[in-house]
């Protein structure tokens, strides 16, 4: 293969620093995702337990990093309020 | 103010324990106190490259447990007096180790001492997750090879989420080390070249440790290199890295023993 030629000919390393690049590009976005994930959570939650009762449970981030659009989901189930039937609710 | 040190690297082989005993060597003889601490619970070793595997009576688990006082398991350094040594336990695992513990510990020692140098375990468990956690700073130990740099940069995103600095939103000072580098294959396209491990990992360079035989005779005879022979090459590197933690700024060059000899021949030929 002529491209393969090209490399071993310039030598491996830059074989493998390309390799390296292009791996450590993507294994970054999926482990910074997890931990960005994480963070907003504790931190939002920290927000609204200041004003509601909320069930740590009950709250849901979901962040999707795509090629060309990311989305942040978040997810809040607020004790009496959604859950409970109006009715039910205490005043 | 005490600064504690993690040696660390995710990868194992790369030279985390070799480089603890040097820097740690290094900078006490320089007049600081420091104490080297093998967090490797389980696969101690750097008693063995510290030349101190008969002197072990206590170790960190005994302490972190509080069955024996610090004083009683730090071993001081028949070499240099200002270099302690705080070992590992052989017989326990990594579950002995408690974050609580290993708090009150890193405590204590900062206290005692100058510099704390705490030698990671491989890996991304508990055991390299509470060495790294109460560092003020790290080194980041690499070699030039792919798997060591991918894990290295694994760790360098630890090192900036999982320790006490990150999470009270500080920034954690982290250091490249880069081990058993060998310039000629680097520059026959051999080997990775420092530039390209450090524009991949883009966190500062701290030294390069060029490969040397010198480093196996060192912990063959239990000695860090720098002490075992402080003007071979990669005695040489540990001691500019040392001087470069001390805040000096010492010109980035990788020391070689061969060029040294050639240069010395062609000297006298010349005379």
């Amino acid at each position: 293969m002529n491209l393969f030629s090209l490399f071993t000919r310039r030598g491996s390393a830059p074989v493998a620093r390309e390799r390296l690049q292009i791996l450590l590009a993507h294994e970054r976005t999926v482990t910074g995702r997890s931990d960005l994930a994480a963070i907003l959570q504790e931190e939002i939650l920290a927000v609204i337990a200041k004003h509601i009762a909320v069930d740590r449970e009950k709250v849901h981030v979901k962040l999707d990093r795509g090629s060309a659009v990311s989305t942040l989901e978040i997810d809040i189930e607020m004790p009496g309020l959604a859950t409970a039937p109006a009715g039910a609710r205490p005043s | 103010m005490a600064q504690v040190l993690v040696v660390t690297s995710g990868k194992g082989g790369v030279g985390k324990t070799t480089s603890t005993a040097a820097l740690g060597a290094a900078l006490a003889q320089s007049g600081k106190n420091v104490v080297v601490v093998d967090f490797d619970v389980g696969l101690r070793n750097l008693d063995l490259v510290m030349g101190a595997e008969r002197r072990v009576v206590y170790d960190l688990i005994n302490v972190v447990q509080g069955d024996a006082k610090l004083h009683q398991a730090l071993i001081r350094d028949k070499r240099v007096e200002t270099l302690s040594l705080l070992p590992a336990s052989q017989t326990r695992d990594k579950d002995a180790l408690t974050p609580e513990g290993v708090e009150r510990v890193i405590g204590e020692l900062r206290e005692k001492f100058d510099w704390v140098i705490c030698d990671s375990p491989a890996g991304i468990e508990k055991g390299a997750a509470l060495a790294m956690h109460h560092a003020d700073a790290a080194v980041v130990v690499t070699n030039p090879e792919v798997s060591s740099v991918r894990d290295s940069d694994r760790i360098i995103g630890l090192l900036d989420s999982k320790t006490v600095k990150a999470e009270k939103g500080e920034r954690m000072e982290k250091h490249l080390l880069l081990t058993r580098y060998d310039p000629a294959r680097a520059a026959r396209g051999e080997m990775l070249k420092v530039e390209d491990v450090l524009e991949i990992l883009s966190i500062p360079l701290l030294g390069i440790i060029p490969d040397s035989e010198e480093v196996l005779r060192a912990s063959n005879l239990g000695s860090p290199v720098t002490l075992s022979n402080p003007s071979s090459a990669p005695a040489r590197a540990y001691l500019d890295a040392a001087r470069r933690l001390l805040g000096e700024t010492v010109a980035m060059t990788v020391p070689s023993d061969r060029r040294g000899f050639i240069g010395r021949l062609l000297g006298r030929r010349a005379a």
